[in-house]
């Protein structure tokens, strides 16, 4: 049934023949175009979709047609002032950072236009409240509120950098304009005339053998659908996987699946209203469900049933770092702390689920080749795993990134690409692809559940002799990022001590859960949750300050660490924890002070420390990146480091343009088509800024040697680009080097710079020693919580984060990731947990809305990193290590208890108090 | 009506007819019906009630009572001047989802929909509230007690439609409080809420208390042995007048926001809380 309706949208009228039932925000996107309108879950829970109905906020996912009928609507893309300008509310969101990966901002920016329209000069509570329905997982929302809050301000856009200033000026988003008016194409936003969709057949069982029935009568019998494909299908290797000799992941599973969520089949119609209405429930697939392996002990117990047959005992591999005498350190030391640790899955939670479209191209010599526009944080991993799957030539494979709306580690691994890439090569025509929510948390990877038992020895002066950890990674059905995290944990889990004896071991478990990848921190966070839980009960012990038993113990320039690397410089842990100082005293106060008065809420204070390897552990990770000039005197960055929300298409462009010398306006930018640019490596690890930066200053300054040797000037001239011309000057002189006489290459530039930087790093030894990052970041971070002992609530109030950064390229970015980060911190301390089939939407699995961030203070230290550019190394996953520990050593401080299983849910922390209490009798 | 046909009329009349010609899906604001159809969407036929004026609208009665239409929204409740026995019924408006879920979901929708969780129930049991129900044949009224059964059901006919939820003019008597607990502040579904209502006597005593506890049983519960201990003692014990034996109603189950100990401890908690707050107020 279909009906005409008639609305009013951005005030023009408008009329869509429709099903009266369908949900507004299909209506708009993809019956109007409209798809600044973004949808995350289709739920009511993400707020993405907010639009104004009738002047007031609703979520166009949860409006019908027939409701909409006569109503007058307002959308991202008409809040633009009528001179189509940005309105003053888009301008503060801009100016303040406030939109990252900008999938969220639409439906901010709507619940803020509502409030607006109704108070123009909102408190923060006000704001909050208005906002509250909106989740961002990229912010921590306190750049949102100060937007909201000073819309009223209506402060002029921060000024562009003159030449030789853009590293660390406040710059805002390059890419900042199209998300914020709805112009920007995400992986759902645009698709290709006469796509055919495909969706996924899943594993509803953890474990299970299954037989395919009859297809070709099921296909007869269902309308619309086009093909079906299964293992069979696959043209090259029906497998894929992280490294390359572990390609344990199968596109589409053959005979029994390992986890539920996992594909079996993919099913391909005609067009997107086919695959809206496709219901696979009659699919002909019969499932014997076998026992799951749940969980490590269970994969570890003797007698397990064996997942993988290269992994014996289940075990896909092991860490290990081992520096001195553990055995001798920990029998004669004054002082021992011991404990044990878990933590559980968590899922990324970005707002925008995985998505895009793969079709057939024609290459230049005529050959067949295939191009994917999809989501992703890593576009040259994404080519190669086509090609093998296809069984074609990494060439031929083509992927053009959308923009991103978000990813923190869960875009690194493949999604709709190897479904796409099968249907659209075997098809020869154009297919899409998009994962609902609760496909997209079924079958995504997760941040991998650990159970760590640690323990640490300390003199009574309070040095610290040794520590000891084995952590325990599950891993899920599939390898994934195991390996990684199994290697980078070992390397981490002393933190950011010097620390003499030290047995640090890993494993990465195979168990029946869904697949553990990456996700910010590779297992950082949780062995700092052990860690630093040690740390503060050894302060107690000892009868020592937290903070200051961690800046006594603190990694100074010179020290070596437990891999016996001798780091020489940009050591700045101890400037974090000297600037935190007069914050901690004051937090201590106030919660001695509170503690006076008594009553069922209890005030806390925490700190946590955090160390972070920049970059890929004791391997190679090259970036290229390329800076050409045209003969127009403009000049375009080749930047293959991907841009997910954290700013680094900004970032790049600020240091190659103060590299070359020329003003940041003039540089535009061709990103992530693998195409076009060169590979600049995986946006993980906190490696774009250090590792990409750098090789974009290296790229800069190629490109200004050359012009200088073309002018035959020396390195203090100063560089003017004009129109066909690029005027030097040096020494009172003035050259102009001619553009237009210069030969053209495929893009057009009459030149190019290059730059590639690869950080230095060596192997490990069997004992983990040797050099597994070229640069480390540092942290420190203290929390200020309220708990409710009577519910086992907790509150954090207040936190403030000081971060090493060797330089902030751009402060306002920098800020932006550390908020992100310690919202992220605090979904895992208090609220986040992953459950196989009972959390597998947006209400049930709970991360952070505004209500439950605390006001953040941010201290950017630059301690430089001589291999930096400018001396800068990363933040990304920096920000959300020391978070947790914080906050649970907050809850500590403030209740006593020990919270040893994250995260820290009401009825653990009472739980936690009732024992503590029959403890007491 | 069938399958796949939508409806959305303008007169109560003729979506009485339409209940009557056969089996439909009712669609009010919508806040628990889309969700409900993420993945799937059943073959069923839609009653579209929200272009019924005689379900909008929170009014006084001539008796001094007060009725709120079915589709009346969470924010019409929070805008409507009422008195201060209904501030927890709007302290809970204030707590259901983000102002997006306030703007559309309505206060039958909640009722109906009839979850243990439904953040509604509470507030209006302890107001004492009766719903309306109208089918073709006429009215009947119910308590709201006898309405929500447990978990997804209640009494309602497939014939019938929520109309309209009615508060005695007795139950509007004193100031009402509600409070929420949840795993985080905006957007979260209730691991225990508590409302209440008290009457203060001259004497500072309390007239009478009417308390009711969500999530902590298939359907919301009143606490009618709690509310006739309260009676007659003074206001400053009106937190420890709480008993375990008052709260051994309550049957909650372990689920992924908390265990059912924990929750039948926080409802204790809750309550005391409430009726301190109360009895200060
Ligand atoms: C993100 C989000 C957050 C939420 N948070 C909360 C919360 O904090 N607390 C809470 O209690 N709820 C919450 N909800 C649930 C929901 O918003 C409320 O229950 C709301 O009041 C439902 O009203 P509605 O009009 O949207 O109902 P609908 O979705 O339209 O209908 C709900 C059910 O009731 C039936 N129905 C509706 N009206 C009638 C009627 N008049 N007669 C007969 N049958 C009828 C429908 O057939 C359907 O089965 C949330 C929902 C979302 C999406
Ligand atoms: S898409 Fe509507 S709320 Fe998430
Ligand atoms: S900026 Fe909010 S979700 Fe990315």
């Amino acid at each position: 049934m279909t009906v005409t309706i008639a609305l009013t949208v951005n005030g023009t009228e408008r009329t869509a023949t429709v099903d009266p039932g369908r949900r507004l925000a299909r209506v708009l996107r993809d019956d109007l175009g409209l798809t600044g309108t973004k949808v995350g879950c289709d739920a009511g829970d993400c707020g993405a979709c907010t639009v104004l109905l009738d002047g007031a906020q609703v979520c166009a996912c949860l409006v019908s047609a027939a409701q909409a009928n006569g109503a007058s609507i307002v959308t991202v893309e008409g809040l633009a002032d009528p001179d189509g300008r940005l309105s003053a509310l888009q301008r503060a969101f801009h100016r303040h950072g406030a939109a990252q990966c900008g999938i969220c901002t639409p439906g901010m920016l709507m619940a803020a236009a509502d409030l607006l329209s109704r108070e123009a000069r909102p408190s923060r509570v006000q704001a909050m409240d208005a906002l509250g329905g909106v989740l961002c997982r990229c912010t921590g929302y306190q750049k949102i509120v100060e937007a909201v809050l000073d819309v009223a301000s209506n402060a002029p856009d921060p000024a562009m950098p003159a030449s030789g200033v853009a590293v660390g000026a406040r710059v805002a988003r390059l890419d900042g304009t199209g998300r914020l008016d709805g112009s920007e194409l995400y992986a759902d936003d645009q698709h290709p005339d006469g796509t055919l969709w495909l969706k996924v057949l899943r594993s509803p069982h953890p474990l299970a053998d299954f037989t395919l029935g009859n297809i070709d009568q099921w296909m007869a019998a269902t309308p619309d659908v086009i093909a079906v494909l299964t293992a069979k299908d696959v043209p090259g290797s029906n497998s894929f996987g992280i490294y390359p000799t572990l390609k344990d992941q199968p596109v589409f599973a053959e005979r029994f699946v390992r986890y539920r969520g996992e594909a079996v089949a993919a099913v391909v119609v005609e067009n997107r209203a086919a695959f809206e209405g496709i219901d696979l429930v009659g699919f002909p697939i019969t499932w014997n469900p076998r026992d799951a392996v749940v969980g490590i002990e269970a994969a570890l117990a003797g007698g397990a049933a064996q997942l993988h047959d290269a992994s014996p005992g289940n075990v896909l591999i092991r860490g290990r770092v081992a520096t001195g005498d553990i055995d001798a350190v920990f029998a004669g030391a004054d002082a021992v702390v011991e404990d044990d640790f878990e933590t559980p899955f968590v899922e990324h939670a970005y707002i925008e689920p995985e998505a895009g479209w793969a079709r057939p191209i024609d290459g230049l010599d005529g050959s067949r080749r295939i191009e994917l526009r999809v989501t992703t944080q890593t576009p040259y991993m994404d080519r190669d795993e086509v090609a093998h799957v296809l069984g074609i030539a990494p060439e031929r494979v083509r992927i053009i990134p959308s923009a991103v709306g978000g990813g923190f580690g869960g875009k690194l691994d493949q999604s709709v690409q190897l479904p796409l890439a099968v249907a659209a090569w075997t098809l020869g025509r154009p297919v899409a692809a998009l994962w609902t929510r609760p496909e997209s948390l079924a079958s995504s990877t997760k941040r991998h559940p650990a159970r760590m038992q640690a323990g640490l020895a300390a003199d009574k002066s309070g040095r610290i002799l040794g520590y000891r950890f084995n952590g325990d990674f599950d891993t899920g059905a599939y390898a994934s990022w195991g390996p990684t995290v199994a290697g980078r944990v070992p390397v981490h889990a002393p933190g950011p001590y010097r620390v003499p004896a030290v047995l640090a071991t890993s494993a990465a478990v195979y168990t029946d859960g869904p697949p553990a990848g990456a996700f910010r921190g590779f297992g950082v966070p949780q062995a700092a949750i052990a860690g630093e839980a040690l740390m503060d009960r050894m302060a107690d012990r000892l009868g020592i300050d937290r903070l200051e038993f961690r800046l006594t113990n603190a990694l100074r320039a010179g020290d070596t660490t437990a891999t016996g690397q001798r780091i020489e410089a940009s050591v700045g842990l101890a400037a974090c924890l000297e600037a935190l100082q007069p914050h901690w005293r004051e937090y201590l106060d106030t919660c001695s002070a509170a503690d006076a008065c008594g009553g069922p809420l209890r005030l806390g204070a925490g700190i946590g420390c955090m160390w972070y390897g920049c970059g890929n552990t004791s391997m190679s990770n090259p970036s290229i990146m390329r800076l050409g000039l045209k003969p127009n005197g403009s000049l375009v960055l080749y930047n293959g480091a991907l841009d997910i929300g954290q700013g680094s298409h900004t970032i790049m462009a600020q240091i190659a343009a103060d590299a070359l010398g020329a003003p940041l306006s003039l540089i535009a930018q061709v990103c992530g088509d693998t195409d076009r640019t060169a590979d600049a490596g995986k946006t993980s690890a906190s490696r774009q800024t250090f590792v990409s930066g750098k090789a974009s200053e290296l790229a800069g300054r190629d490109l200004r040697a050359q012009l200088l040797r073309l002018a035959n000037a020396g390195d203090d001239a100063v560089l003017d680009f004009e129109d066909g011309r690029v005027v030097v000057l040096h020494d009172g002189q003035t050259r102009a080097i001619d553009l237009e006489g210069l030969p053209v290459d495929s893009e057009g530039d009459a030149l190019v710079g290059t730059g590639t930087f690869d950080p230095p790093t060596e192997p490990l030894n069997a004992d983990g020693q040797g050099t597994p990052y070229a640069t480390y970041a540092f942290a420190a971070q203290i929390a200020l919580v309220e708990v409710d002992l009577e519910l086992g609530t907790t509150k954090v109030l207040k936190m403030v984060a000081a971060h090493d950064v060797g330089r902030a390229i751009n402060p306002t970015l920098v800020e932006g990731q550390i908020h992100g980060g310690i919202a992220q911190g605090l979904g895992l301390a208090l609220m986040e947990e992953y459950l196989p089939g009972r959390t597998e939407n947006l209400h049930d699995y709970l991360i952070p809305t505004f209500g439950d961030m605390p006001e953040i203070t941010c201290i950017l230290v630059e301690d430089p990193e001589p291999l930096g550019p400018n001396g800068a190394k990363g933040i990304g996953e920096p920000a959300l290590v020391p978070t947790a520990p914080a906050i649970l050593g907050a809850i500590r401080h403030a209740t006593g208890v020990e919270i040893t299983r994250v995260p820290a849910l009401p009825h653990r922390v009472r739980a936690a108090l009732r024992a503590q209490a029959r403890a007491a009798e | 009506m069938a399958v796949g046909a939508y409806t959305r009329p303008t007169r109560l009349p003729d979506a009485l007819a339409a209940l009557r010609d056969g089996p439909c899906t009712v669609l009010a604001g919508g806040t628990d019906h889309f969700p409900a159809r993420v993945t799937s969407t059943p073959d069923e036929a839609i009653l579209d009630i929200t272009a019924l004026p005689e379900l909008r609208g929170i009014r006084r009665l001539s008796d001094g009572g007060l009725t709120i239409g079915a589709c009346a929204t969470w924010s019409a409740v929070i805008a409507a001047d009422l008195p201060s026995a209904c501030d927890g019924l709007k302290a809970a408006a204030r707590e259901v989802g983000g102002v997006q879920i306030q703007n559309r979901g309505t206060v039958g929708g909640n009722l109906c929909n009839a979850s243990p969780a439904a953040d509604g129930v509470p507030p209006l049991l302890s107001l004492d509230a009766e719903v309306e129900l109208t089918s073709l044949d006429g009215v009947r009224r119910l308590p709201l007690d006898g309405f929500v059964l447990g978990n997804r059901r209640t009494t309602r006919r497939p014939d019938e439609l929520l109309t309209a939820i009615r508060i005695p003019p007795a139950a509007l008597d004193g100031t009402g409080r509600f409070l929420k607990l949840g795993a985080r502040r905006y957007l979260v579904i209730s691991i225990v809420m508590v409302a209440g209502t008290l009457v203060r006597a001259a004497d500072d005593t309390i007239a009478s208390a009417r308390l009711a506890v969500g999530a902590c049983s298939a359907a919301a519960l009143r606490l009618r042995e709690l509310e006739a201990a309260l009676v007659g003692r003074p206001l400053a014990e009106a937190a420890a007048t709480v008993t375990a034996q008052h709260l051994a109603g309550l049957a909650p189950i372990d689920d992924v926001r908390a265990d059912g100990e924990y929750r039948c401890e926080a409802a204790a908690v809750l309550v005391r809380r409430c009726l301190a707050d109360l009895a200060a107020a």
